[in-house]
Order: structure tokens, then sequence, then C-alpha cells
């Protein structure tokens, strides 16, 4: 059996791997140059960085939707069904199905029928806090409520890596505070590994333990900073000094990506 | 003890002026709905007869109302059976134009070079009036309910097309990407996300198919023009009409506008049914 890759999370087991990934677009328009991340187990991984700087298409190109013009993405073990959940900045829920069938479509689209996949699914609302609103439709739900169908939906399978585009920045600050809160309580509870978008230097330090900053034109990374503070986080966290301190140096490094692109 | 115990408010009580204002609206809206139309046909029913009346017209002119609904009662036998001719050929178009509309706007979701071949002979079908393919059809068809049937199809399977196609590709660009990364093949992609997108679209096509059909089957008699039993009511009314019985022509007239009312009537409530859950045209909302 090969032995796990050394990681920079300790001993934690490698989930991906980024190496020199560059994407350029027509037109020559290069979005990412040279990005390397190394995504280990149990991460909570922020990409933090102005418009343009290659956040979105970093996800894009680890969700297999475009392909890396140079460099090479691997997942460690090789990418099965199911290793993959996503969360856009909507919540992208089809309309015409309630929240069940929502939650239940990678499931579906796995050959799977409800009656055989029902436990987990209902076990991934429950975990979102609807399981009372499983035969509602998307329509007679909040601008939370839906997104945390999308976050169900996103885990029902018990992915290996969980990739969210800034999925909170539509959302009020209230909805916003406590969709983070409900974000790291299902990561202590279910232990995933999340890649998280945001342009929020506030949202990047609650939530993850690894912040990426990125610089625009050309995308890049330009700094990886470590929040050590442990899990679980709760509002003490948020009032704490290590936090202010941590927001500084996140801030500071995002004006600096802001300078570099000027 | 809070305001709200000192003064329960009972669920049927109007809170405000506003919301008084707002509720008798409603009310009327939904009175006035199905009133001011019948008003308006009560009206004309008396003005058309006592223009009829008072000018003295003769009846192979201008029959009045109370004629026309005599002759309705009197030739029922024959109206009738016309009627269920022409319900039979716009029933048949309708449903052939929704296979074949249907069926072309999967094929040309499915390869866009199939839509750039075949969307521009589409439309040049479209753009023609019938009544200027409608000939050359029955030339070259022998059977005449073939030859009624592809001409109600031909004005009526292409808003359907139209609409579908749209619908189709109208699919959210994010659960596209979503099923990408599930990995879904092209018939679940089809069948999950795309025909669901289609259903409202599919369904604005249906209801102007519905009555262009009808439009098609009548337009189609009119051109073949062959009589006897078997005939539709565009046959009766040319019939009616060569031989003055002008009073038959209002009653086959009725009979066509009341079949184009029930056909859109019953395809917007089939519309209502299936959209009624989820879709922004089928909820009501207050305010």
């Amino acid at each position: 059996m090969p032995t796990a890759p050394e990681t920079l999370s300790g001993n934690r087991p490698e989930v991906l791997r980024m190496e020199g990934v560059d994407k350029t677009f027509a037109g020559n328009v290069q979005a990412l140059k040279g990005m390397s991340l190394q995504v280990c187990e149990g991460d909570f991984i922020s990409l933090l960085g102005p418009s343009g700087c290659g956040k979105s298409t970093a996800l894009r190109l680890i969700a297999d939707l475009i392909h890396p013009t140079r460099g090479r993405i691997t997942w460690t073990g090789g990418q099965k069904a199911g290793d993959l959940g996503v969360v856009f900045q909507e919540p992208t829920l089809m309309p015409w199905a309630t929240v069940a069938q929502n939650a239940w479509l990678p499931f579906r689209l796995r050959g799977k029928s409800y009656n055989s996949v029902k436990d987990d699914v209902l076990e991934a609302l429950k975990l979102v806090g609807l399981e009372k609103f499983q035969n509602a439709y998307p329509r007679e739900l909040s601008g939370g409520m839906k997104m945390r169908v999308s976050i169900a939906r996103a885990m029902v399978t018990h992915p290996r890596l969980i990739l969210m585009d800034e999925p909170f920045a539509a959302l009020d600050e209230i909805t916003r505070f406590r969709l983070n809160d409900d974000l790291l309580e299902l990561k202590d509870k279910i232990g995933c590994t999340v890649i998280f978008v945001t342009h929020s230097v506030f949202e990047s330090v609650f939530l993850s333990d690894r912040i990426v900053v990125m610089a625009a034109r050309p995308g890049r990374v330009i700094r990886e900073l470590t929040v050590d503070a442990p899990y679980p986080r709760d509002d003490s966290f948020r009032t704490s000094s290590e936090y202010a301190a941590h927001c500084r140096a996140a801030s500071d490094a995002l004006h600096q990506a802001m300078d570099l692109a000027a | 003890m809070s305001i709200a115990e000192e003064r329960p408010i009972e669920a049927t009580e109007i809170v405000d002026e506003d919301e008084a204002r707002r509720a008798r609206a409603r009310r009327l809206d939904r009175i006035g709905k199905w009133t001011l139309p019948v008003l308006v046909m009560i009206v004309t029913l008396f003005l058309w007869d006592r223009l009829v009346v008072w000018n003295e017209i003769p009846h192979y002119i201008l029959p009045g109302p109370g004629l026309v609904f005599e002759t309705l009662i009197k030739d029922w036998a024959i109206l009738f059976d016309a009627l269920l001719v022409t319900l039979q050929i716009t029933l048949m178009a309708l449903a052939v134009a929704v296979i074949g509309g249907v069926g072309l706007a999967i094929l040309f979701t499915q390869s866009r070079w199939v839509e750039m071949s075949f969307y521009p002979y589409a439309v040049i079908l479209q753009v023609t009036p019938i009544v200027a393919i409608a000939p050359l059809i029955f030339i070259y068809v022998d059977s005449r309910l073939a030859g009624l049937l592809l001409c109600a199809w031909l004005v009526a399977f292409f808003p359907v097309l139209s609409n579908t196609t749209l619908g189709l590709n109208s699919a959210d660009h994010n659960l596209r990407d979503l099923f990408r990364i599930y990995g879904a093949t092209r018939w679940q992609r089809l069948r999950y996300l795309q025909l669901p997108s289609a259903l409202p679209y599919f369904l604005g096509g249906l209801r102007i198919a519905g009555g262009l059909s009808l439009i098609g089957a009548v337009v189609a008699e009119y051109v073949a023009g062959t009589g006897g039993i078997g005939s539709g009511l565009a046959f009766r009314i040319l019939e009616a009409g060569y031989r003055l019985n002008i009073p038959r022509m209002f009653a086959a007239l009725i009979l066509i506008a009341v079949t184009g009312v029930v056909i859109f009537a019953g395809l917007s409530f089939l519309s209502h049914m299936l959209l009624r859950k989820w879709h922004e045209s089928a909820l009501k909302r207050e305010g």
C-alpha cells in the first residue's frame, strides 16, 4: 500500500494537489499563473482576493469544468463519483423539485433511487436544520434556507472535498453570520474539507485554518496565512484580540494584493 | 400584558385602511373578471338585435341574434357532426405538433449542427402563408384527412418548436455546471434539467398552438373545399354562404369561436395545474 504523501497539515492525508497551474483564456487573458496548492483532509482553506484574481477560475479548474493550460491538478488516490460537492454563489436549486429532491440530486445522477438513499438525504437536511421542510419547494424558503439546501446537497454524498464559491455573498449580514457559525458546526460534526472563495477578510479569518491571498492581472497566489485558532470557534472568537490580529494580517495581505494589481 | 394580548386581532379583521382598500380591490377584481365580459356580451347582443329590428335588415344580410340561436338549435345535428370533424383534425394536428415540435426541439438542442441546418427551414415553413401552400398539398397528398392534418400541423408546430427550443436552452448555467460536476449523462441532463426548465416555455407555445391548429384546420377545409358527409365547420360555412343561409354561417362561426375559447381555456388550465407549485407565472402573490 502506498504511503500517504507528506503534508502541510501535520499528518493528515492529502486530498488534492495543484502544481504550477496556469489558465489562459481566449484573447490571451491570463486568469491564473503558477498556482500551487495542497489540500489535506479536514482543511478549511479560503481563497481571498480582489475581483479578477482567479479565485473562481481556480475552483472551476478543481471541479474539472475547465482544464489547465499548464500544470496539473491531481486527486490523491484518484477521483471517484461523489468525491466533490459544490456550492455556488446562488443557491442553484431546481425550482420544480422539492427540498428533498434537490438534495437527492447527486445520488440520482448516479442512478440511485430515492428510497435507497433516503436516510442520507434526510440526515443531510437534518444537519442543516431543514428536515421539516423536505417537502417544501424552493420558492417557499428564505434566501438563507435555500443556501442551506444547497449546502445539504453538496455534502449529501459525504464528499472528500467541498468547493464553495462566495456562497454567502448575496445574503444579509445576520444570515451570513449565522450560516458561518452553522458551517463551522457542520465541519465539526462531519469533518469535511472545504475550499471557500470569499471577498471578506472577516469571513475568511473566522472560517479557515489557511487563507490563500491572491492578486489579479495575472491571477496568482501572493501569500498564504495560517489561522491557528482552534475549532470550534464561536462568537467569543469573533470578539477576541486574536481574531482582530488575524484580520489585520489578512487585510494587510489583501491591500498588498490590490496594490500589486493597480 | 402586551397590547396584542389586550386586543386580540381576529384573522378576518382588516387592520388598516390601506389593507381594506386592497381587499376591496381584490374582491371587485374577482367579480369584474366574470361579470364585465358577460355585461359586454349582453349589451352587444341587445344592440345587434335592435340594429336588425330598427333598420329592418333582412336575415339573408344580417340575422338577429335570436335567429342565429334558433338556427344553432335547429341545425344542431349537421353542425355538431361538422364540429366533431373539425375538432378531430384540430386535436390530431395539435398532438402531432406537440410530438413533432418537442422532438425537433430536443434534436436541435442535442446538436448545434442539426439546429443550424434545419432551423431556417422551419422558419420558412412558418412564414409562408398556409393558404399558399395548401393547394399544393392537396395536389400531392391523396388522403383528404392527411392533407388537412398536414396543413393544420404546419401552422401549429412552430410555436411549440420555437418555445421548447428556447426553454431547453434556458436551463440555469450553474445547474448545468452542477450536472457536469456530478457526471450526468446527456439523457439525465435532458430529463432532469432541460425538460423541466423548458416546461413553462413549452406550455406557452402549446396555448398558441392550440388556437393555431384550429385556424389551420379551418383554413385547410376551405382550401380542400370538398363536401358531403365528413365535412367540417368551414365547409358548412362555405355551403351556407352559397345558399345565402346567413344564420347558419353565423351559427357555425359561433361554434368555431367557442371551440377556440374552450381549447385555450383547457390548455391554460393544464398549464396552471402543471406549474402551480413552483413557477412564477402560476403563483398568486399578495399586494
